[in-house]
């Protein structure tokens, strides 16, 4: 007799309860950040707007290589590959349609020499949809971005102006092939 | 003709014009008490504290399109949504608001807001059936059920206080808790009669009829513009009556706690009357906030083998103490 009335007092004490804990959280901290007001803490790797980096030197580090758009998931990288008179490779025209671009990241991680980065800026907002393509000149920034140090003709084997083989940083000589006698 | 007395011109456009724009900024408040009770803000962009919110929603509201569906059974369909606005704020014409102000001392007050809140379940019904729609038919298939579970055992609850004060005018009921409020000889009744008005507005914990995460948005799916908005300010004029009524009922209407400050001013009368309404929004918001919603024959199983015998049972019990003391 007494047990279905027991039951029905633990039911109405759980919501009681539950309602109590609500409550409570009328003196907790709340976690709305005000967006425009206060912008948040945003964190170093965050993928945000894509931007090309400059070597040390100050040259550009992309090498045309394509990879980055091969990676592209969205197909929203365009460039096309050209060579100045020292011999490095330069991206003629580099291209991002950020009306597609889905900040995956994956440019980033295909890029041999670093060039291409993300960074945490993500107010791209524009009125025209022509705005959201970025030209070369528009993705290239002055610093070398998160790799300070790393410069792709100084440690790779290929011969440019004013660096022959061989001469590149950790690089033996190259093998003199008519030297290697039996 | 402006002079403050019971059904005045003057008192009477206070009224309505104070239960509107009181249940419109009802959305304002319980979005900001939800916000807070969820870790949140809520709307506080439009105007200072977001109060310009409610204006901004009213703008968008009126200029939507209205749309009748083609399908739907269109008198019917124009006809549910002022229904439950027209008889809930009918019901306000009976609630007691301080000493000389209301709208009218009816003798059969309390019987008359219990009419006007079937009623406005037809409202309900009504809407969904005419939408033609079968999420719209599973909501009001689902008013239908809530309303014989609720209204027994909400009539029920209210017999004890009718009975201790001998009335069924409220104003009269208000006076008679000059030496007690009825919360304490009946405090079960209150414990029902608040669960009650919680379904009788169709508010979470029991908003079955709406349960926008089973039933698209149920009864009111098919409707846009300002049918939709009657609706739902009629929802908020709905837990404004609720809360004054049990203000009314059960916490002594207007009259001070503890004594404190005049009896029977008008301004203190209408300043408890406000202070205690609005206590009762804030809990029906909480428990918005806090607890699940139950499937609806949980709802009717426990309507009726918990609260229509715990009614019963607190109407019984109130009649022989009556009786004892009579005798």
């Amino acid at each position: 007799m007494l047990k279905p009335v027991w039951e029905q007092v633990k039911v109405l004490w759980s919501q009681v309860r539950t309602l109590g804990m609500v409550l409570a959280h009328t003196f907790s901290k709340k976690d709305t950040v005000e967006y425009p007001d206060t912008e948040p803490y945003m964190f170093p790797r965050w993928r945000g707007r894509i931007i090309l980096s400059r070597d040390p030197d100050g040259e550009e580090r992309c090498v045309a290589c394509n990879l980055c758009a091969v990676a592209c998931p969205v197909d929203c990288i365009a460039l096309q590959k050209t060579e100045d008179e020292e011999g490095r490779w330069y991206p003629e025209f580099f291209r991002i349609n950020f009306s597609r671009c889905i900040m995956c990241g994956f440019c980033e991680e295909a890029c041999p020499t670093h060039a291409i980065q993300l960074t945490p800026d993500f107010e791209m907002a524009e009125y025209e949809r022509q705005d959201m393509v970025w030209e070369k000149e528009h993705l290239l920034i002055n610093g070398t971005g998160k790799y300070q140090d790393y410069n792709y003709y100084r440690v790779a084997g290929k011969s440019i102006g004013g660096k022959d083989k061989g001469e590149a940083q950790n690089e033996q000589p190259p093998v003199d092939r008519r030297s290697l006698l039996p | 003709m402006f002079d403050i007395e019971v059904g005045s011109a003057l008192v009477m456009g206070l009224i309505l014009g104070g239960v509107i724009l009181i249940s419109a900024w009802l959305i304002w408040l319980e979005r900001r008490l939800l916000g807070v009770w969820q870790d949140r803000l809520g709307p506080n962009r439009v105007g200072p504290l977001g109060l310009g919110q409610v204006i901004a929603d009213m703008f968008k509201i009126f200029t939507k399109e209205d749309w009748v569906p083609p399908f739907a059974d269109k008198l019917v369909f124009m006809v549910a949504p002022p229904i439950i606005m027209i008889c809930i704020l009918l019901s306000f014409a009976v609630i007691p608001i301080a000493p000389n102000v209301g709208i009218i001392d009816l003798n059969i007050g309390l019987l008359w807001i219990l009419a006007m809140a079937s009623l406005a379940a037809y409202s309900v019904m009504l809407g969904g059936l005419a939408s033609n729609n079968k999420y719209a038919l599973l909501g009001s298939l689902r008013a239908a059920a809530q309303m014989v579970s609720y209204e027994v055992f909400m009539g029920i609850s209210l017999l004890g206080v009718v009975m201790l004060s001998g009335t069924f005018n409220l104003r009269e009921i208000v006076e008679s808790q000059r030496d007690g409020w009825y919360i304490l000889p009946q405090f079960f009744a209150f414990i029902v009669f608040a669960i009650a008005s919680v379904a009788e507005s169709h508010r979470l914990p029991f908003d079955l009829p709406e349960a926008e995460q089973e039933i698209v948005a149920g009864f009111h799916t098919e409707y846009s513009g300002m049918k939709f908005g009657m609706f739902f300010v009629g929802e908020y004029i709905g837990v404004l009556l609720a809360s004054a009524l049990m203000t009314v009922l059960f916490f002594g209407g207007w009259l001070p706690p503890f004594g404190i400050g005049p009896e029977d001013s008008i301004v203190a009368g209408i300043f408890w009357m406000l202070l205690k309404t609005m206590v009762f929004v804030c809990f029906f918001v909480l428990m918005r906030a806090a607890i699940p919603r139950p499937r609806y024959d949980q709802l009717m199983s426990y309507g009726w083998l918990v609260l229509l015998p715990l009614s019963l049972i607190n109407l019984l019990i109130t009649g022989a103490v009556i009786l004892f003391q009579g005798a």
